[in-house]
């Protein structure tokens, strides 16, 4: 039923575009870079390789200073759920694994592989592997060791997004072709060039996920990659889609809106909804992957702003920045910095000779006159163009009210982490606030406090925890105090069974005497034996059936764990699964205090099934001294 | 180098934003001098100078830059408003103490630009309307009344700057003779004396949709806001709700009881009704920032000016239902915030 209802929704949107409220047309700048083809470059002289080119956990090394390897040859493999391989771009030698300078915001080094290529360019025996008859979940599985992530610029690790088996319940793939920020065209170039590889590349994607439908979302701006990609797709169930140029509509929830007008939740990820959204370099990156067992080694970048010959260039990953600009014609004499990614959403590079990662799309040469610094921010004056701007439909003005103030209660109210942090809100604002570093601001405030929260709510635990179980501990000591109590008490009923079972012994030695004078049986002893013993067990089952009452009258456990209704129980069964899981792995509360339940009830059952033997056997004697005297 | 995204802007400066403000009240500065005389410019001149004067002595007590806020024209777009909405026609200290006012307790002593909760201009005016009500209710006999063309031939443009300056008329001149009631102050006074509209529209002040003069000055004011929603200085919202939140209100009183409720159209072009509707809350600092908010808003604003016009002490009643509704700003805000992408209502 509900594929049937997405169907006939698909068909009726075949062609209609579902807008998405405000967005920006900022100038688009991207005809310079697309003048010419994609260009290769030479061997750099030596490649830098940061290991966490991605979102997720630090890649593990699997070579040394001076290995030569081959161009391909994993160097790093994934750790973790979420992380991505390294492979070497190219033959040559390990030369160093050390902190060097990456290109992220906070100019902070991180661990990166240093190689120097040989100029062989030799590879590795490179393992194509038959996409449409090999096993799915072999194929996403082998796909951790590919090195693919998201080349859109989020790099986010492509074998998880896969990793559903073909059963994802993903019924469409949408590929993201939008490229809405200005300056960039590497997506435009790819497209227009390498069409085909780009569909099967597609295809695969819709194969691994089992996603019954594909749209291209292209912004109407790219006119040739539309072409080339609306031949591509001839006779393939796939749909180009064109959509209004405007930014940022190649934000992934955007995107979906536009060309589905499906609003996916805020809480909710893509998948949940039957979605999955690939870039389209990516999908290119898992052609070449299947279809020649080449891994993720480099990416087309477009090099424009302040050089002399703005183009789109297939660069190896680690290249240094410097050996690209100087394939652009050399930056212009004016040029101040480097800014990798859009004018939007990138930032300014920390450093010149940063390598190119797989995050890198474009890298603009900035000056003075291209971007002008900002004039300084003025009030805001709740003019509302932000509001009008802002493609999430937050209140921009109120959030950086928010923030400013520190409020964050408030900003989280407004909904500050649904911000996609696209600027928008600062590319229209008269006043030039730089609102996206407030909305930055505040959500790092909330998360550091979010985690002290958590830390102290842990320390609270393990506090109470710890309060818990010495009052455990006391009560313990309180039952051993008794069991020894009433071991002592049992010793003395004893004593004192002996005592009475002398006497009864005695009595019993007279009666049977008289009982045997009477009747003149031979051998009479045995049953008095036995009807003594009985009794004398009666009594002390009744003892040990009283002790263990006490002793679970007294319980083990603590009683207010016993006493706790489920929702403490459980809480307390969470805080002990995180003790366990920081390592902390005492024998849970609740676990005691089910074993003492437990052995008190078969204490109990013992003593009960004691106590009817017991009285069996009493009736038993009862009877037989009865027949006796009879 | 500063890491900041977006590293490019398309936004006009804040400064540049209230200029075409100000260039929006040329045409109906232009109407108003050919309707009352040139008089109104010499206002609007003391208004910017002591609005300037007042920004910059509070900016420098403040110890913020003076050079960006005088720059602004924030200051001077409020003396203009404040000028425009007092009679022309009165001494040259009311405007200075009304400007002063609006200037340094509305805006400054809250904290400037940006953070007024009230609308300066409407502060000011509301301040010389409580203060001085006999001279804020004598308006200048508009040029098209046979008596005005008259007196224009024998007192002109300075003649008014002498009685700005001096009050003092040329000779066998009473202030009566060149001033009068507006409409709504007429029509107020006639209705508490028993009089029917029919009757009272007969009046030679009325002309065919306001007063008479007055109503061109108002048709310029009508241009000049369609031209800043033109140029997406305001939206639509705020102009719309009010107009329409007017028309209905009293198109329903007048169509219940036409000889003692003036008709909407009456009402539309009387008094500062355009004005407001395009100029006065569309001032962004005091005014709601949610679509569905401004409409709230708007229309708040046009149900209180009605009720003072027809049953409040004061022939209009802008200024105090301007500054009632930006007392609600916060709430209507904080009640109107449009649904989140990805989010439930």
């Amino acid at each position: 039923m509900n594929a049937l209802v997405n169907l006939t929704s698909l068909l009726k949107t075949a062609t209609e575009i579902f807008p998405f409220h405000g967005g920006v047309h900022p100038p688009e700048n991207k005809a310079q870079s697309t003048q010419l083809p994609i260009g290769q470059l030479t061997l750099p002289e030596k490649l830098v390789l940061p290991l966490r080119q991605h979102v997720g956990n630090m890649p593990k090394v699997k070579v040394n200073i001076g290995d030569y390897v081959l161009k391909g040859q994993l160097l790093a493999e994934a750790e973790g759920a979420v992380s991505a391989a390294i492979h070497a771009p190219t033959s040559g030698t390990i030369t160093a694994i050390e902190d060097a300078i990456i290109p992220h915001p906070s100019g902070l080094p991180d661990r990166c592989i240093t190689m120097v290529p040989d100029g062989k360019d030799a590879w590795i025996d490179k393992k194509p592997q038959d996409w449409r008859t090999d096993d799915r979940k072999n194929l996403v599985a082998s796909l951790r060791l590919s090195g693919i992530v998201g080349l859109g610029g989020a790099t986010f690790p492509t074998h998880i997004k896969l990793r559903a088996d073909g059963k994802s319940g993903v019924h469409t793939l949408i590929i993201n072709a939008a490229e809405c920020e200005p300056y960039i065209s590497c997506d435009d170039t790819l497209m227009r060039e390498r069409a085909a590889e780009v569909v099967q590349g597609i295809a695969i994607a819709q194969h691994l996920l089992g996603a019954e439908h594909v749209i291209i979302g292209i912004e109407d701006n790219k006119p040739e990659a539309i072409a080339s990609m609306q031949a591509a797709v001839q006779g393939k169930p796939m749909q180009v889609k064109i959509v209004p140029t405007l930014y940022p509509s190649g934000d992934a929830r955007r995107l979906v809106h536009l060309v589905l007008g499906t609003e996916i939740p805020h809480d909710k990820r893509s998948t949940e909804v039957g979605l999955q959204v690939f870039n389209v370099a990516t999908v290119l990156a898992l052609y070449r992957y299947f279809e020649f067992g080449e891994p993720s080694i480099s990416r087309i970048v477009s090099m424009t702003g302040n050089v002399q010959q703005p183009q789109n260039f297939e660069v190896l990953f680690g290249t240094p920045l410097p050996h690209l600009v100087a394939a652009a014609g050399g930056a212009k004499a004016d040029t101040s910095h480097y800014i990798m990614g859009g004018p939007m959403m990138g930032f300014a590079l920390p450093d010149e000779n940063v390598p190119i990662t797989k995050a890198a799309n474009c890298i603009i040469a900035a000056s003075p006159t291209l971007f002008a610094p900002p004039p300084p921010a003025m009030p805001c004056i709740r003019c509302a163009r932000c509001a009008d701007a802002c493609p999430v439909n937050l209140q921009p003005q109120e959030l950086y009210w928010f923030a400013k103030a520190d409020n964050f209660e408030k900003a989280n109210d407004y909904k500050l982490f649904d911000c996609i942090e696209c600027g928008a809100c600062s590319y229209v604002c008269p006043s030039n606030i730089p609102l996206v570093q407030y909305y930055r601001y505040a959500k790092s405030e909330i998360i550091a406090v979010d985690k002290a929260k958590e830390a102290a709510d842990l320390a609270r635990e393990r506090n109470d925890f710890r309060l818990a179980r010495i009052e455990r501990e006391k009560l313990e000591r309180a039952q051993k105090h008794a069991e020894r109590a009433a071991l002592q008490k049992e010793e003395a009923t004893k004593k004192a069974l002996l005592n009475i079972d002398k006497n009864v012994g005695e009595q019993n030695d007279a009666l049977q005497g008289s009982i045997h004078a009477a009747s003149g049986d031979a051998n009479p002893m045995p049953d008095t034996d036995a009807a003594k013993k009985a009794t004398k067990q009666a009594i002390i089952a009744a003892a040990i059936e009283r002790a263990k009452a006490a002793k679970a009258a007294a319980n083990i456990a603590p009683k207010n764990v016993v006493d706790a209704d489920e929702n403490v129980k459980k809480e307390i069964a969470e805080i002990e699964a995180r003790r366990q899981a920081v390592g902390l792995t005492e024998k849970p509360a609740i676990a005691a205090a089910t074993d003492a339940e437990k052995q008190a009830k078969i204490a109990a059952a013992i003593a009960k099934a004691k106590a009817a033997k017991a009285a069996a056997d009493a009736a038993k004697l009862e009877k037989i001294t009865k027949l006796n005297n009879d | 180098m500063i890491n900041r995204s977006p590293y490019i802007s398309d936004a006009p400066s804040v400064g540049a934003i209230m200029f075409k403000v100000l260039l929006a009240l040329v045409p109906g500065i232009i109407a108003y001098v050919w309707v009352f005389g040139g008089g109104i410019l010499v206002i609007l001149f003391l208004a910017t100078a002591t609005a300037l004067v007042a920004e910059a002595a509070m900016l420098k007590i403040r110890k913020r830059p003076i050079q960006p806020f005088l720059t602004d024209y924030s200051a001077v777009t409020t003396a203009w408003l404040l000028a425009l909405a007092i009679p022309p026609l009165s001494p040259w200290w009311v405007i200075v103490v009304g400007t002063l006012f609006s200037i340094v307790v509305a805006k400054q002593l809250y904290g400037g630009l940006g953070y007024n909760p009230f609308n300066p201009a409407m502060v000011g005016y509301a301040v010389l309307l409580i203060s001085f009500p006999a001279i804020m209710s004598r308006w200048p006999i508009p040029l098209e009344l046979g008596a005005g063309t008259q007196m224009f031939a024998e007192y002109g443009f300075f003649d008014q700057i002498r009685y700005i300056f001096s009050q003092s008329l040329p000779l066998n001149m009473q202030l009566d003779a060149i001033t009068s009631a507006t409409p709504l102050d007429y029509l107020k006074t006639q209705l508490t004396l028993k009089q029917e509209i029919p009757t009272i529209s007969q009046a030679p002040i009325f002309g065919s949709f306001g007063g008479k003069g007055g109503e061109y000055v108002t048709g310029a004011y009508l241009l000049g806001g369609l031209y800043l929603w033109q140029q997406k200085i305001i939206t639509w919202h705020l102009p719309s709700a009010f107009l329409a939140a007017l028309a209905l209100i009293s198109g329903v009183f007048w169509l219940v009881d036409p000889t003692h409720f003036a008709s909407p159209m009456f009402h539309l072009f009387s008094g500062a009704s355009i004005m407001c509707a395009f100029f006065i809350i569309t001032d962004p600092v005091s005014g709601p920032t949610t679509p569905l908010g401004k409409l709230w808003f708007a229309a708040g604003v046009a149900v209180i000016t009605y009720l003072v016009r027809v049953y409040g002490g004061y022939p209009d009643g802008v200024a105090f239902a301007v500054i009632f509704m930006n007392i609600c700003v916060p709430l209507i805000d904080a009640y109107t915030q449009p649904r989140v992408f990805g989010h439930q209502q």
